[in-house]
């Protein structure tokens, strides 16, 4: 595997060649890619790593004795390997694959779910989760009898520390909290989070869909017990993703699918499973697409985490700035630490209407919940556009949408 | 004037514009200037929920032809919305329930009409229909 990647000068033209899909047009118009909190665009390097894969030494893993399933395994454990190096954990083991962040914390809210929680106990979300953080729970709260609490926000998208802390009790078994919230973009300071959760002993699982895309994290540095990510939000194939999760709960914790692979031995009478992390990935694999995101990976790497931050923040206050000129205009979630994306709405203009006329400027920006109707309700409001900016992005694109959104205001005020 | 010739007349009014952009300008005039429904219709049992954007409809039966009126909350799902009352408001069950609505491709909007765009419109003509065909299942048993 090449995890040697040699950076480079941060070089936007280059970067940008990289991405075939950016040089499209749309409605006769260069294609102008906001949406990249739904899903990022693949560099080449991704996409030869697939059609490399299928061409090149397709096999299932972990069961053939012939060469190219060795070459397969040895590929797919190496992405768990790459993927514990990134993450830094303990043990390559602590990582398992999963077709993203959803079925991560699918799977973590059954198998915790089974070990550890019974009638009466608590689990603490916040009120900016997506659905995929909030829904699981709700489904183990009524199986198990169990009882969610939700942690406040400020108007400006910030939790309320204070009411968290006050969440606890000794019935509290699992906090669960996104990194960055994909609809408003507060960074939200999980390393304090977890740190008062272990303070009442209560492990804590972070969403980090939106969070692995834009810099580095380190699960040991922040103590957390699960990090969930999506392969296809970092650069990486769609129906790859996965979670860390710390060895000792992992241990503890049953499977969640039954089937070939995740066994030790099978007979009528009983089965006993697999170790870590086989326990957890019943089935075939998705081996091709693990093996792309250790080229997204790679290829991120290979630009550097702290160009990809600075660039992205140096888009956030552009468009900021710009949109706050431009006037008539709210922006919802005006947290201090923000990462790439702006939530807005065009004053007097309903968002599906303008997302429309924005769409046929070629410009792709995600319009409605953003799968956080809660959130949306608490500001009382039915949707948002949203813009969600990449490395690739620039900051002539951005002004391209403030030209679109100076026609939308034409036509609809 | 039947369905058909109504569709007719939609199709010849969108061959005017030259440009997208003139004709959204239409679309957004004919959301503005919808006939709102009344207010006292404007209720949850009216309104048909997209993801994104809320229409209401409302439909009155007076034996023999349906009278439909609508609105939404998004001004160009309302002047669509605008362009399906008119085709099918004031026609028999029969009518309504044949018609095919296929002048919404050829003026260029069927991704409007779209189940992913979820805006409510495809409910929109579904609930049109439906509401058809419950007052000529009902008109049939009266007879």
């Amino acid at each position: 595997m090449n995890t040697l990647a040699v950076k480079k000068p941060f070089d936007i033209t280059t970067i940008r060649k990289d991405f075939p899909i950016l040089s499209v047009e749309v409605h006769g118009k260069p294609l102008v890619y906001f949406d990249n909190a739904a899903t990022t665009q693949k560099p080449q390097q991704v996409i030869d790593a697939l059609t490399d894969y299928y061409s090149g030494y397709n096999s299932n893993v972990h069961r053939g004795v012939h060469y190219l399933s060795q070459v397969a395994t040895e590929a797919y454990e190496g992405a768990r390997t790459r993927m514990g190096q990134l993450l830094n954990t303990q043990t390559p083991s602590e990582i398992i694959f999963t077709r993203g962040t959803t079925e991560s914390i699918n799977l973590i809210a059954f198998s915790f779910g089974e070990a550890f929680i019974s009638e009466g106990d608590e689990i603490i979300i916040s009120t900016i989760e997506h659905h995929s953080n909030i829904v699981p729970w709700q489904l183990l709260c009524e199986r198990k009898k169990a009882i969610l609490k939700v942690i406040p926000v400020f108007d400006n998208g910030v939790l309320d520390q204070d009411a968290y802390k006050n969440l606890f009790s000794e019935k509290t078994k699992l906090v669960a909290v996104g990194h960055i919230s994909n609809a408003l973009g507060t960074i939200n300071p999980i390393a304090e989070m977890i740190h008062t959760a272990h303070d009442h002993k209560v492990p804590v699982l972070i969403d980090g869909a939106q969070g692995l895309p834009h810099g580095r994290v380190d699960v040991q540095a922040l103590d957390c017990d699960f990090y969930c990510f999506s392969g296809h939000k970092m650069y990486g194939p769609t129906g790859i993703g996965g979670f860390y999760g710390r060895l000792e709960l992992l241990d503890k914790m049953p499977p969640y699918q039954g089937g070939g692979e995740m066994i030790k031995e099978v007979s009528f009478a009983r089965t006993t499973f697999n170790d870590v992390p086989y326990k957890f990935e019943a089935g075939t694999p998705n081996i091709a697409d693990a093996i792309g995101l250790v080229a997204a990976v790679d290829y991120l790497e290979g630009i550097g985490w702290e160009a990809i931050e600075k660039h992205e923040h140096a888009l956030l206050l552009y468009a900021t700035e710009q949109l706050i000129k431009e006037g008539g205009i709210t922006i919802i979630g005006t947290a201090p630490d923000k990462a790439s994306l702006i939530s807005f709405l065009i004053d007097g203009v309903h968002p599906l209407d303008a997302g429309t006329i924005i769409d046929h400027f070629g410009i792709a920006i995600r319009t409605g919940n953003h799968c956080a109707q809660p959130l949306m309700d608490r500001f009382g409001i039915t949707g948002t556009m949203r813009a969600s900016f990449s490395f690739y992005n620039t900051i002539e694109e951005i002004d391209s949408l403030m030209a679109a959104i100076r026609k939308v205001k034409q036509m609809f005020l | 004037m039947t369905i058909a010739e109504k569709e007719e007349e939609i199709i010849d009014e969108f061959t005017l514009f030259d440009d997208w952009m003139d004709k959204y300008n239409y679309i957004i005039d004919l959301g503005k200037s919808l006939p709102m429904i009344d207010e006292k219709y404007k209720t949850e049992s009216n309104l048909i929920k997209g993801c994104q954007s809320r229409v209401w409809l409302s439909a009155e039966f007076d034996g023999k032809i349906l009278t439909f009126t609508g609105d939404s909350d998004a001004v160009i799902t309302k002047g669509i919305a605008n362009l399906l009352v008119r085709t099918l408001s004031g026609h028999t069950p029969d009518e309504i329930l044949e018609a095919d609505m296929a002048f919404v491709d050829k003026i260029g909007l069927k991704e409007h009409l779209s189940p992913t765009r979820s805006n409510g419109l495809v409910s929109m003509i579904k609930q049109m229909k439906l509401y058809a065909l419950v007052y000529k299942t009902k008109a049939s048993l009266n007879s």
